[in-house]
Order: structure tokens, then C-alpha cells, then sequence
């Protein structure tokens, strides 16, 4: 089977509408960056503090906001997360509640709100002293069974064992098995005692929500990962051109690190078009990006190089257009198998993963596209520059013999 | 070539084996069960797939300066004293304690002797000290960079030192207590498996700092009483403190003036363990002094019978008594109704030692366990997906050499869960990313190859020149390719922290185990199907 003959297509005849084309979404990037969305930065590189919950029903988003206010949080946001189905939601606080004395101050009032306001059952519940099943922890479950002793051990070792091992049966069932939240307590018929199971029945209320997870930044580390995300990225570039400055010539590693500077600036311009936050995971996939756009114009310049050796006769834009033509079926195959796995993991791999993917998947797309529109283009406008000011014409091949 | 594909056979199986021993270690028995477990015993999951904490604290190392410099404040005067250099009270102090805690002066010294006060300071602090005087009978001490550094340096390992054995004594599984190179003098910790988080925390951000003063004035109701009654200013070696909640008999808080300089130090304590107050039948922590510590507290109580001592905890007077009879080296802490969990920490906390200096925290991230879970299936289901996807493509469009290419791809999977089960890795969301890229970028190595013979045989070539030339030609494609993806990754593994780091240990490893696979092995797949075929016999490609 083959998708791709041997096409011989004329790349660089085209290279105003890929100029078009780039320059298009790379204004349309830095626009937003600069005027609309700005740079929408996750909690860990803006500091404050988000607190992610789940609720077993759709969440009041506007009793969640009168909650807020009335604990004194102002207009703390209250933003969905993930699909609706899911009934999460997001809560943060601004860099400016979140002071580096008492950190967790902000979860501290968000989890009580949350406790006390969110719902009038709940309330009741609780001020009669009944135990909240949904945001226990292993630990505070075991103390509480061994303290209620619905078995009749008394205080004996024996009796710890036995109560553990029950909390972690019902904590298993209800995190490993129901992401946190279950919808009565009767499910756990069958996964812990009948004496237990009766004692949570009658002491241990379900409060409806749980929270997940929590992240909270203080100003110093908010800053310090800014920059280092920053020196990450620039670092990576710098890398890049070194080591094609070594194995090929000067003007091929510009040539591919503009490209990748081109990726790089539409991709994060995308999650400001979008407003997606940029978290460090997105990061991490920004600069495997910038590693993987890398190959598919090695592979481009890796045959221009070749081809070059074999003949010198042919006019260069016509030798990078057969280069471009020969290598096509592979950067489009490898490129497309890359971009399979990855969507994969935008449409499987959770909420938590989301931004990282729709990254790599922007990135892809961009990368495979610059290595062939920006990149090889590129060479042969210097090419063009160079004889323009009388100079030697010839692109060099590379200082290296193939091996 | 036939004995040499046998010899690189047995090399791919070698791999093979002890790679799923890597993944598998030797297990007990075959059962499902015992594979898993021994599975889950070898693949550490990171913080973000089995929930936990993650912080970043700083340890506030002035304070520790701050407390050497006190000290020795507190000790110029007799040094001087005991050379017949008398000094006026108060001479010796600390002009701006807050913002420059390394600085220390003395006032009215008498210049007719400062011959000898040289002496006397050179002799003792001179190697802790830059030591300068100044015309009208001032001598400032800066304790010198170098000194400086060392104790901030000090002061720092302690603390990772005593959160370390806080952490244990908590029976926290695998927690990690190490210096955040990011920042400077700062902690990470990670505690995974956590979810009685503000206990925790309570635990290690306790100083534990248990002082003894003498008592120089009070109790006083509130801070401005106190200042008022001591007539406006307060002396320089002494501090008002207030009382832990329930310390006091009267209830409510009260505030003493106290000596600014202990006389047991947070470093004093030997040992601690819960008892019982025989008069209220409460909870209380008895404490033990070391032997120094016990001898010059034994002189010092001998020569202040009568006077009022003070326990202070962190700052907050526990106690206040007055001197009976000499007391050697132990005391009890009894102050507000302690719970007996309380009691137990604290004696915990004053078993394990004091912090030198406060911690303040800059970064605290919980996953709750539900959400580690749910991330590990999508990361499964995603991975499998992809794969799936990935492999079947590979059938399709390649057919017989897509036969090929899914056992390298199998064969790199393996190779890479077989070395994070080696380097006990820790297996990350994104690093379940890794792998998931791993695939799709290792399988880019054998397109690049699989294309090139296709070129080569449509150019005439006969199925094994092609082969050939195909790896040949492709090699040096796909090691420039791996080159640039590594040299990203390395710089990930350098400016990342714990999760992203986790990904990009997966995707090295990964990229490295694919020049394995999509060069060495599938070469010798490739040569083992030719040897079968007659020369010239076309392949499936």
C-alpha cells in the first residue's frame, strides 16, 4: 500500500502562500497574546491557589459563587473543568490571597465554605456531628471506625487491623473504582461487614462533593518557574542550533531553528486563541516539540545534503523541491503515526493531560508543515541573497563525508 | 552470516529476558496476582498517579544566624569581664537584628584598653568574625561570609536531616526529603499517600525549638501593659513573649519579659517521652538535657534559686517556675490541655530534634487518591489506543514488514519498562505520556527505513542490496532525529521538577532503546527472512 507515488510537486512556486499562511496564524497568535487572551498561565507559573472538586450531581454554580462571597472570598472564579458530565469544577484565588505566611489559608476557606454553605443537608448533617464519608481519608476513616467500634473489639491491635483493613476496602472501592464519590452508602453493601456497614449508615453522611486536588503557589516559586520555563525553552532552542551547526552547516541549523521558533510561536499562540492555561506539562511537551519538529526537517536536509553531493548542476530550488518530493511520503507518515498516538491521548488520556496533548497536537501539525514551507524555503532565500551579493552561490553540502 | 545472526538472535532474546525480568523481577509464583504485585513492586507510580503531597519549603536561615550571633552577644561581656575588661550594662548589642542579623557591636568600650579587648575578641571570635574598631570606643563584628554560608549550609542540612526522621516516625511510605536546587535554601518533600494532610504538616513545620530563659519580668496582660510598665523601652537582652493558650493559670494569654539569650537551647535536648501529671492525671512530655547541658544548667539554677524560669515552645512560654533547688537535666512540659495525640508529637518532635530555623511554605500541591486513579486508566487506555492504532497501521500499509516493525515496537516497550524496572524509575502521568510518544516516535525510525528500500528497490535494486542500502542510508537520518529529541529531553530532565521529569526519563529511554530496536533488531528480522528466500525473490514491503 502507498498513499504518496512519486509526487513531484512545485513546493517553493508556492512559498508566497506558505509565507501567507504562516504569517497569518503567527499575527493572529501574537495579537491575542498581546491584546486579547494574553498569556493564560496556570496556577503554577501565576501563584495563588486552585482547588479542583467533584460533586456527585451538577454543581449551583450560582450557590457555590454566594458561598464564596459570603466566606469572605470575593469573586474567588468558579470554573467548569472538563466536560459537564463530570460535575468538576475549578475554584481559585488569586496570587494576592495566597500569601507565603499562611499558605494554605485559601484551601483552608474554600474546603470550609464548601462544608458549611454548599449544601443545607449537608449543613445539618453536620452540625449534628455526623461523619462526611466523601471527603474522609484512609487514615481519618480508620481512627473514626475504631473509635465508633461497631465490632466490639475494644482498643486492641487486633482491632486496628481490622478497622484499616475495612477503611481501605471502602476508600479503594470509592477512589480506585468511583473516582472519589459514591452515590449512597448502601453500594457498599458487600465490600465491608454488615456491622460497619451499619455504623456508616447511621453516623456517616455523604456531603456530595469531594475535593481533588489542590495546588497552591506561593509568589517566589510562581516566579522562579516562569523563568525557568522561559531559560527551558530558549536553552533548547540554542541546543538545537549548536548541534546542526555541527553535524550539517551554519545556515541549516538557522534555517530549521526559525522554523522551530515559528512552531513554538503558533503553538503557544494557539493557547492564547483558545485560552487554554499553560501548565508545565504544557511545557514539557513544548519542548519535546521543539525536539520532534527538529526530525522532520533533519530528515528534509538530510536528503537536501545528499543531493547536493551527487549534483551540482541542477538549480537549487529545483534540487529542494525533488528533495522535498522524495522525503515527502515519509515526513507525511512518520509525522502522521506520531500524530495518531497523540490524539489518542487528547481524546483518552483525561483532563489532566488535555493541555500537554492538544500541544503536541497543534505541534505536530505545525511542525511537519514548517519543515517543508519554512525551513527548506529558507535555504534557498539565502541561497538567492547570497548570489544577489556576488558571492559564491553554492549552498554547502556539509563539512562531513557520509558515513 | 548465518552464525552471525545466530549470535545476534541470542543477543535480542538475552535483551528480552533480562529486560522482562526488569519489568516482572522474579516472582514468586506465575499466578495473575503475584505478577501484578511484583509488577507494582518494581514500577514506582509518581505522586501524581498514586496521590500525595508535593512541598516546597524554605528554611528560613537568617534566623539561624541570628541565633549564633544572640549567643555569642550574650557571651562578649563575661569573656571581656573575665579578662578585667568591665564594660557598662547593655553594652554589647545587636544594632539591626532583623535585616542584618550577622552584625554585632559593642558601645563604651575603654580605649585605653583596646590593645587588649583585640586580644581578647581576636582570640575568641576571631575566626568567626571580622572584628573592627572605631575611634569613640565602638568595635563592630560581622560574622564573616564564609561563616555566614557554612551556618545557612548547616542550618539547611539539619532541617532536611529532622524532616526526614519527622516523616519517618509518621510511617509515611517512601517520602522524599531533598534539597529543591531551584530555589536556595529551600526543601522539597513528598509524601506519597497522604491524605491526613494538616497533621502532617503541623509535624514538619513545628521548629520543636524548646528554650529554657530566666524570667526577668511579669506577667504582664497584654504586650502594651508590658511595655508601659517597663517604662517606655524594653532592655536590650531581654524579649516579651506570650503564653501558649491554656498555659497559664489565670487563662487567657499573659506576657512575660524574658532573657533574650536561653540558658538550654533547642540542641540541649537528649530525649523526651510522654507521662502522666500526677496531679491532674493529664498527659505531659518529660524532657532530658544532654550531659554540657545538664552540667551548666545544674550551676546555673544552683546560683539563681529563687528566680522564675520559663519553658518557651517555638516562641510561646509552656511554663513558667521559679527555681527550688538545682536542677540537673530534666523538666516536663505540662502547659494547656495537651491531648494525648499532641503529647505523642510532641515528644516526637523533641526526640527528632529542633529545626535551626523556621520553615515557611512556597509551594504545596495534594492529589487526592481518586484522581491518581482515574489518571492511571485514561493513561492506559490512551497508551493501548495509540499503540493499537499505531501497529494495526503498520499491518496495513507495510504488510510483512509491518510484521516487522510491531515486534521492534513491542521489543522497545518492553526494553523501556525493563529499565524503569532496573533504575526503580518513577512512573509519571506524563511519563505514561512518554511512552505513548515513544511509540509513535519510534515508530518514525522504521518508516524512515521501510521508505528508503521501497526508493531503493523501485530503483532496480534486488530485495537484499535494498535491504542494505535502505539501513544504511537511513541510519544517519535517524540518529540526527534522536539526537535533537534527547538533547530536549535532557533539558527538560534539568529545569523540571517530579512529574515532568518522570517524562523525560521515559522518553530517553525510550529513543534509546528504539536504535535498539528499529536499527539492530529489525535489521537481523530482515536478515533471517531473507536467508529463507531464494536470491531475488521479492519481499513484502
Amino acid at each position: 500500500m502507498e498513499f504518496f507515488g512519486q509526487p513531484k510537486i512545485d513546493w517553493l512556486g508556492k512559498k508566497w502562500y506558505f509565507l501567507g499562511f504562516s504569517l497569518i496564524f503567527s499575527v493572529a497568535g501574537i495579537l491575542s497574546l498581546a491584546f486579547w487572551h494574553g498569556l493564560p498561565l496556570d496556577v503554577d507559573f501565576r501563584g495563588g491557589t486552585a482547588v479542583r472538586v467533584k460533586f456527585a450531581q451538577a454543581p449551583d454554580y450560582g450557590r457555590l459563587r454566594t458561598a464564596a462571597q459570603g466566606a469572605g472570598l470575593g469573586d474567588a472564579p468558579v470554573v467548569q473543568y472538563g466536560p459537564a458530565a463530570n460535575h468538576e469544577v475549578i475554584i481559585t484565588l488569586p496570587e494576592s490571597k495566597t500569601s507565603e505566611a499562611a499558605l494554605d489559608a485559601g484551601r483552608a476557606a474554600i474546603v470550609s465554605t464548601l462544608t458549611a454553605n454548599y449544601s443545607e443537608a449537608g449543613k445539618q448533617n453536620r452540625a449534628s456531628g455526623k461523619f462526611d464519608l466523601d471527603n474522609a481519608g484512609r487514615g481519618a476513616l480508620a481512627d473514626w471506625l475504631q473509635q465508633k467500634d461497631p465490632e466490639h473489639l475494644g482498643q486492641s491491635d487486633a482491632a486496628t487491623t481490622r478497622y484499616t483493613q475495612q477503611a481501605d476496602a471502602v476508600i479503594n472501592y470509592k477512589d480506585g473504582q468511583h473516582s472519589g464519590l459514591i452515590s449512597s452508602v448502601n453500594d457498599l453493601r458487600g465490600i465491608v461487614d454488615p456491622a460497619v456497614l451499619n455504623e456508616l449508615q447511621q453516623d456517616a453522611y455523604l456531603s456530595g462533593f469531594t475535593v481533588r486536588n489542590v495546588e497552591i503557589v506561593g509568589p517566589q516559586v510562581g516566579q522562579q518557574l516562569r523563568h525557568q520555563a522561559l531559560a527551558a525553552t530558549l536553552y533548547s532552542l540554542a541546543g538545537m542550533l549548536i548541534y546542526l551547526w555541527f553535524r550539517f552547516e551554519l545556515i541549516y541549523g538557522v534555517a530549521a531553528v526559525v522554523a522551530v521558533f515559528h512552531d513554538t510561536l503558533i503553538t503557544v499562540g494557539a493557547f492564547s486563541l483558545f485560552d487554554k492555561q499553560i501548565s508545565l506539562t504544557v511545557i514539557a511537551a513544548i519542548l519535546t516539540l521543539i525536539g520532534y519538529s527538529m526530525n522532520d526537517t533533519i530528515v528534509v536536509f538530510d536528503r537536501i545534503r545528499e543531493n547536493l553531493r551527487m549534483t551540482r548542476r541542477e538549480k537549487l530550488s529545483d534540487l529542494v523541491n525533488r528533495s522535498i518530493n522524495q522525503t515527502l511520503s515519509r515526513t507525511v507518515l512518520t509525522s502522521g503515526l506520531t500524530f495518531l498516538t497523540v490524539l489518542s491521548l487528547y481524546i483518552f488520556g483525561g483532563e489532566v493531560l488535555r493541555g500537554f496533548s492538544f500541544a503536541l497536537v497543534i505541534g505536530i501539525l505545525i511542525g511537519t508543515y514548517s519543515s517543508i514551507a519554512v525551513a527548506a524555503p529558507m535555504l534557498v532565500a539565502y541561497q538567492d541573497w547570497r548570489a544577489r551579493r556576488g558571492k559564491s552561490a553554492a549552498l554547502p553540502a556539509g563539512r562531513r563525508s557520509r558515513v | 552470516m548465518r552464525k552471525n545472526l545466530t549470535q545476534k538472535t541470542i543477543l535480542i532474546v538475552a535483551v528480552l529476558v533480562v529486560c522482562v525480568l526488569g519489568i516482572t523481577g522474579i516472582p514468586g509464583s506465575f499466578s495473575g496476582a503475584a505478577l501484578k504485585q511484583s509488577f507494582l513492586d518494581r514500577i514506582h507510580l509518581g505522586l501524581d498517579l498514586k496521590g500525595g503531597t508535593h512541598l516546597i519549603l524554605q528554611v528560613m536561615v537568617d534566623e539561624a544566624v541570628g541565633i549564633t550571633t544572640d549567643s555569642d552577644a550574650s557571651h562578649i561581656q563575661q569573656d571581656l569581664q573575665s579578662n578585667g575588661i568591665t564594660l557598662p550594662p547593655n553594652s554589647v548589642i545587636k544594632p539591626d537584628p532583623k535585616n542584618n542579623p550577622a552584625l554585632i557591636q559593642i558601645n563604651n568600650a575603654p580605649p585605653a584598653r583596646s590593645s587588649d579587648i583585640r586580644s581578647v575578641l581576636d582570640s575568641h571570635y576571631g575566626q568567626q568574625y571580622d572584628i573592627s574598631s572605631t575611634a569613640n570606643g565602638a568595635w563592630t563584628l560581622t560574622m564573616k561570609p564564609t561563616a555566614v554560608s557554612d551556618l545557612k549550609k548547616r542550618a539547611l542540612d539539619q532541617s532536611i536531616q529532622v524532616i526526614t526522621e519527622r516523616v519517618d516516625s509518621l510511617g509515611v511510605s517512601e517520602p522524599i526529603v531533598q534539597e529543591y536546587n531551584l530555589g536556595s535554601y529551600q526543601i522539597l518533600v513528598e509524601l506519597p499517600g497522604i491524605d491526613d494532610f494538616n497533621r502532617v504538616k503541623d509535624v514538619i513545620q513545628s521548629t520543636a525549638r524548646l528554650e529554657i530563659h530566666l524570667v526577668q519580668g511579669g506577667p504582664y496582660t497584654s504586650e502594651q501593659d508590658a511595655t508601659q510598665q517597663l517604662g517606655g523601652t524594653l532592655p536590650y537582652d531581654s524579649v516579651l513573649v506570650q503564653t501558649a493558650p491554656g498555659a497559664s493559670q489565670a487563662g487567657g494569654v499573659s506576657w512575660y519579659e524574658i532573657k533574650r539569650a536561653a540558658e538550654v537551647g533547642g540542641t540541649d535536648i537528649r530525649s523526651a517521652r510522654v507521662g502522666t501529671d500526677t496531679n491532674t492525671n493529664q498527659p505531659q512530655v518529660e524532657f532530658y538535657l544532654t550531659t554540657a547541658a545538664g552540667d551548666h544548667f545544674a550551676d546555673f539554677t544552683a546560683a539563681n534559686k529563687g528566680k522564675p524560669l520559663a519553658v518557651v515552645l517555638d516562641n510561646k512560654i509552656q511554663e513558667v517556675a521559679n527555681i527550688r533547688d538545682q536542677i540537673r537535666d530534666q523538666g516536663t512540659i505540662s502547659g494547656g490541655a495537651m491531648t494525648p495525640q499532641q503529647a505523642n508529637d510532641l515528644a516526637m518532635l523533641l526526640n527528632t530534634g529542633s529545626l535551626p530555623a523556621s520553615l515557611q511554605y512556597l509551594q504545596e500541591s495534594t492529589i487526592g487518591p481518586s484522581l491518581g486513579a482515574d489518571s492511571i486508566r485514561q493513561g492506559v487506555m490512551a497508551a493501548i489506543v495509540g499503540m493499537l492504532a499505531v501497529m494495526i497501521f503498520m499491518l496495513v500499509y507495510y504488510h510483512g514488514a509491518g510484521i516487522n516493525a510491531d515486534l521492534a515496537l513491542f521489543l522497545n516497550l518492553v526494553i523501556l519498562l525493563g529499565f524503569m524496572g532496573y533504575t526503580s524509575s518513577v512512573l509519571t502521568l506524563p511519563g505514561i505520556a512518554g511512552v505513548i510518544l515513544t511509540v509513535g516516535m519510534g515508530v518514525d525510525s522504521n518508516v524512515l527505513i521501510f521508505e528508503r528500500i521501497r526508493e531503493e528497490l523501485r530503483a532496480g535494486k534486488s530485495p537484499a542490496a535494498a535491504v542494505d542500502q535502505g539501513f544504511a542510508h537511513a541510519w544517519t537520518t535517524i540518529l540526527d532525529t534522536h539526537v535533537t529529541t534527547v538533547v530536549s529531553a535532557a533539558i527538560l530532565f534539568l529545569f523540571g521538577t517530579g512529574p515532568v521529569k518522570g517524562f523525560a526519563v521515559t522518553l530517553t529511554a525510550g529513543l534509546c532503546a528504539n536504535l535498539f530496536t528499529a536499527v539492530f533488531v529489525s535489521r537481523v528480522i530482515f536478515d533471517a527472512h531473507l536467508n529463507k528466500k531464494l536470491r531475488g525473490e521479492p519481499i513484502s514491503i
